[in-house]
């Protein structure tokens, strides 16, 4: 669309839609420094709060288990969809449409409803639920989310390069190794990427599969927040906030600089 | 050797036929994905159609009273009210998101990248977290009380959380980047050509905006719209933080019915229905409007 500069008023109206996604959460992390305990008011500038998660057990257990899950299951999820990606945009196959179709369910089926048929289905097949019933879930919501992703990247691929590589004398492995892979990469990344922030967020089929002992922390902070409003509530929140908000500007800058 | 050894004939295939190539790419994900999504699925369609037992068991007897059992007027207002609160979810997302949208469209080309990141960093960063940051601020003594009374606005409190509307605040600020990315998608297709055209032919701005980019930005409002209502009708986890009692929706249904009530026939068939609307509902637009950039955020 064109070059010239926005209308004022819809200027205003961005940067208010702009305040009113960012108030909420610049108040949070202000408050996490508060010493005052019910949060109310602001008293006075503390680490406390930072200091007490530190050393909370179970918090450092959720913290633990929430990274075990997610790196699981983007390194499954991120290989095998982006097989599925490469399958979709570059290969006619028996069954095409259908496994097309199906990469589509967990954008048209409320997750809701994807929790507790994993919980019937893992009460059927008589797997305890925990840690590994977490992880075999989170895979399984990521695949299609990474094929998608992976795929729209792929478009204007230019299967000549391959083509040329393996005129030169090398083999398909070395094709795939070194032309087809770095050049894919950066969808790959993509991809993985958001592998990661799904399952790192996912509250709700985490909920339905989890068992005794593998509380994550978007579960743990729900108990939290539906316990009681504190400060270190607020800390674990700031941390969250600024870590992912770090990774992101370190991604997109390494992308960049790559482009 | 008197035969070729199976091992170098699955390899040659493998070389030989781009298909085979193809179908054994996708093999993992179609495993996967049938074992771990179709399957589950497939069982409750099935355990919709069976009984409950005394002590929460499944009884293996074939009966559709888990569905007349939704005629009941409670759950009829239940599902009637989640429609309502998706639907006005959507609604909001879409009225606040489309100049949004519009804007980044309209911006320096260097500059888009930016403020398409700037909407999306926030919904990084974990959802239960977002919904907190609303109760501080709309709770008795939170922030915008405490803001509106010093204005002297108000003079006692305004009860805001625990009451739908907070329901529909947190909604909105979950949802409103899956409305503007596929918003902003199909504005930035919008050739400056069609708009100049629309100029020259004398239309005003306001005519050029109804009579062309509004038209164009149908299929980015029809995914967006979908992006929205789909996981808003399932929501359960910001009506049990923000809702209060009263406010119910049928993901609550559903959730209670197989971690409480434990009666999953009835939860089963609870979340049938919700998946029936939302696929139909999808089907309906998909079939109508035919789009797919605009769909993948």
């Amino acid at each position: 669309m064109s070059e010239k500069k926005p209308a004022l008023w819809l200027r205003i109206y961005s940067f208010l839609v702009y305040a009113y996604i960012y108030l909420p959460i610049l108040i949070l992390i202000i408050f996490s420094f508060n010493t005052q305990k019910l949060n109310i008011h602001w008293e006075g500038f503390t680490l406390a709060w930072y200091d007490k998660l530190f050393h909370d057990s179970q918090i450092l257990l959720a913290t633990r288990n929430t990274l075990i899950i997610a790196l699981i299951s983007t390194v499954v999820a991120t290989i095998i969809g982006t097989m599925a990606a490469l399958a979709l945009q570059r290969y006619r196959f028996p069954g095409y449409a259908a496994s097309e179709t199906v990469l589509y369910i967990p954008v048209v089926i409320p997750e809701v409803v994807m929790g507790i048929s994993l919980l019937a289905f893992f009460a059927m097949i008589k797997l305890t639920l925990g840690l590994v019933t977490i992880t075999i879930s989170h895979i399984a919501f990521c695949i299609p989310f990474v094929a998608l992703v992976v795929r729209a990247r792929l478009h204007g691929f230019d299967k000549s390069i391959e083509e040329a590589s393996m005129d030169l004398g090398a083999n398909e492995l070395v094709t795939f190794w070194r032309v087809t892979l770095p050049t894919i990469m950066p969808g790959v990344l993509s991809g993985a990427m958001l592998a990661l922030t799904l399952s790192l967020d996912d509250y709700v089929i985490t909920y339905f599969t989890a068992g005794p002992g593998s509380t994550t922390l978007p579960l743990r902070i729900f108990s939290m927040v539906r316990f009681a409003v504190t400060p270190e509530v607020n800390a674990l929140s700031a941390i969250w906030v600024l870590t992912v908000f770090i990774l992101l500007f370190v991604a997109t800058y390494a992308q960049r600089r790559r482009a | 050797m008197e035969k070729p050894m199976r091992k170098f004939s699955l390899i040659r295939t493998l070389r030989e036929k781009p298909s085979a190539q193809g179908s054994f790419l996708m093999l993992p994900t179609n495993l996967y994905l049938l074992v771990f999504m179709i399957l589950p699925l497939i069982l409750v369609v099935v355990l919709s159609f069976l009984a409950r037992g005394n002590y929460g068991n499944i009884v293996y007897k074939f009966n559709i009273t888990n569905y007349t059992r939704l005629f009941d007027t409670l759950y009829l207002k239940i599902l009637g009210y989640s429609l309502q609160v998706g639907l006005e979810t959507t609604i909001i997302s879409l009225l606040v998101g489309y100049p949004l949208a519009y804007y980044i469209a309209r911006s320096p080309a260097r500059q888009r990248s930016l403020l398409l990141f700037l909407i999306l960093l926030p919904f990084w960063t974990n959802f239960i977290i977002r919904i907190y940051a609303w109760i501080m601020i709309l709770r008795g003594e939170g922030f915008l009380n405490t803001f509106l009374q010093w204005l002297g606005v108000i003079q006692e409190p305004l009860n805001i959380l625990y009451t739908p509307t907070a329901v529909l605040i947190g909604m909105v600020y979950e949802f409103l980047p899956f409305m503007v990315l596929p918003l902003y998608t199909s504005l930035e297709k919008i050739a400056q050509a069609q708009l100049e055209a629309a100029a020259d032919l004398g239309a005003p701005p306001w005519k050029t905006f109804l009579r062309v980019t509004l038209p164009l930005s149908v299929p980015g409002m029809i995914a967006g719209t979908i992006l929205v209502l789909i996981p808003a009708m399932g929501m359960f986890v910001v009506p049990d933080l923000m809702g209060g009692a009263k406010t119910m929706l049928i993901g609550n249904v559903v959730r209670n019915q197989f971690l409480t009530a434990r009666d999953w026939p009835f939860g089963a068939a609870v979340s049938m229905v919700l998946m029936l609307l939302t696929m139909a509902f999808t089907l309906y637009y998909t079939r109508k409007a035919g789009f797919g950039e605009e769909l993948l955020v």
